[in-house]
């Protein structure tokens, strides 16, 4: 049990009828981060969430919450009482109007927190009387985040929160993250294929391809420590390898070489030394070069 | 005052946040003794996360630009245009940086780089004994 991490997940793996949708995936969410969970879509992003909140069970491996297995059946009543879920689908009431749901939702949680409520009906601009029905995709996603971020949750998870909506209303929920998170004690987990939610908001992120966690971290600690770095030659490049610490992917074009390092850019340059470089060049990497460098192409 | 850091620049938020911080007292927009925006606030007008504006803060405290009093926010130092000192060598070794990236680049390798520089600073020294 840690206090420190709201969330531990440790070889995790989730089969669905022969289909492997999580193959060893280990994260650990700090309390009071914003942690990105950053994903192609079919990555394992939903089905990790799923398996958090109890709604799905682990074939192998552990998944934590809150320190307490998510998969007992007791625990996960627990877990679901102190944590704010917004679905993709953002599961709402249709024949409800915006006021129904909200007093509808309000009656099962006794930390309710009415001064969020006011705060966030006038700032999110929510119709009381519409029905839930007829709203657009950007209130419905308003009045399902209003309705986790009320119940007074020490964690909120979120699917995918912001998709389908247009970059106003993008920057409008990020906003309100920013700001609920501040203001209150709790961790956000959400789950994402926008990089540039993630690179924005997020203080921890995790890259998660086929299943696995590729690159997880401070989102600050990866942009300070991972480095492109081009070397050019006199001829073609070598066929090289490279022994130092950090050394990723090795690109050969022409005259050109090109590594990706998560760490350690010294330490390559100067084995590079040996193979006499005409010059090198060494460059910040951004989140999207780290994120197409690390997951898988299309299959 | 602080503008929106760019988080696809692949430069660390916190770091640009202390560039502008520091930028700003240079420049006269902070001075010393005022006042600098709460954690919260500026979290939310940056829509950046408070915990990257709050690592900022500490940093900047850790090398003396501002202090963090307690309950009270976060203010200019005194004394932080007396960094002048601290400046001149950043500058300084921003320009050696520079000069090292374009020897390598013309192909110099860093032990003649290493002894152009002891040459080049034997001689200044030289020069202003008068020989």
């Amino acid at each position: 049990m840690s206090d420190r991490f709201v969330i531990e997940t440790s070889d995790l793996r989730k089969q669905y009828d022969g289909v492997e949708a999580l193959r060893g995936l280990t994260v650990q969410v700090p309390a009071g981060s914003i942690y990105g969970f950053l994903g192609r879509n079919g990555a394992g992003k939903t089905t990790t969430i799923k398996v958090l909140l109890g709604m799905a069970h682990p074939t192998s491996g552990s998944a934590r919450v809150f320190g307490t297995p998510a998969d007992v059946p007791a625990a996960s009543v627990d877990i679901r009482r102190r944590v704010g879920f917004v679905s993709d689908e953002k599961d709402l009431f249709d024949y409800m109007t915006v006021d129904e749901m909200i007093r509808f939702t309000a009656a099962f949680f006794p930390r309710w927190r009415a001064d969020l409520e006011q705060r966030y009906r006038q700032s999110f601009e929510l119709p009381a009387d519409r029905k839930v029905k007829v709203l657009s995709r950007g209130t419905r996603t308003k009045l399902a985040l209003l309705l986790a971020l009320c119940r007074g949750a020490e964690l909120l998870i979120l699917d995918e929160p912001t998709s389908g909506l247009d970059p106003a209303m993008t920057e409008e929920v990020l906003q309100a993250l920013v700001a609920h998170v501040a203001s209150e004690e709790m961790t956000v987990f959400f789950s994402s294929h926008q990089i540039s939610e993630v690179d924005q908001i997020a203080d921890q992120v995790a890259i998660i391809d086929r299943g696995r966690a590729v690159v997880t971290g401070a989102l600050d600690d990866l942009r300070e420590s991972y480095r492109r770095i081009r070397f050019v030659f006199e001829h073609d490049a070598p066929e090289a390898t490279f022994r130092a610490a950090g050394a990723g992917r090795v690109r050969r074009k022409g005259r050109v070489l090109t590594v990706l390092a998560s760490h350690g850019a010294d330490g390559i340059v100067e084995e590079a030394g040996a193979l006499n470089p005409v010059s090198v060049e060494i460059a910040p990497v951004t989140l999207k070069e780290i994120f197409l460098e690390t997951v898988t192409g299309e299959d | 005052m602080l503008l929106r850091p760019n988080p696809s620049s692949g430069v660390p938020i916190y770091l640009q946040l202390m560039e502008q911080v520091k930028h700003s007292i240079e420049t006269g927009a902070l001075r010393p003794g005022e006042q600098l925006p709460g954690i919260r606030p500026l979290a939310e007008e940056l829509v950046i996360n408070p915990n990257t504006v709050a690592k900022a803060y500490r940093e900047l405290e850790h090398e003396g630009v501002i202090e963090l009093r307690h309950g009270a926010g976060a203010f200019v130092s005194a004394n932080a245009r007396a960094k002048k000192a601290t400046d001149k060598l950043r500058a300084g070794q921003a320009l050696v940086t520079a000069s090292v990236d374009r020897l390598r680049a013309r192909g110099v390798t860093d032990e003649e780089i290493r002894r152009l520089f002891e040459a080049a600073l034997a001689l200044t020294k030289t020069g202003v004994h008068g020989e």
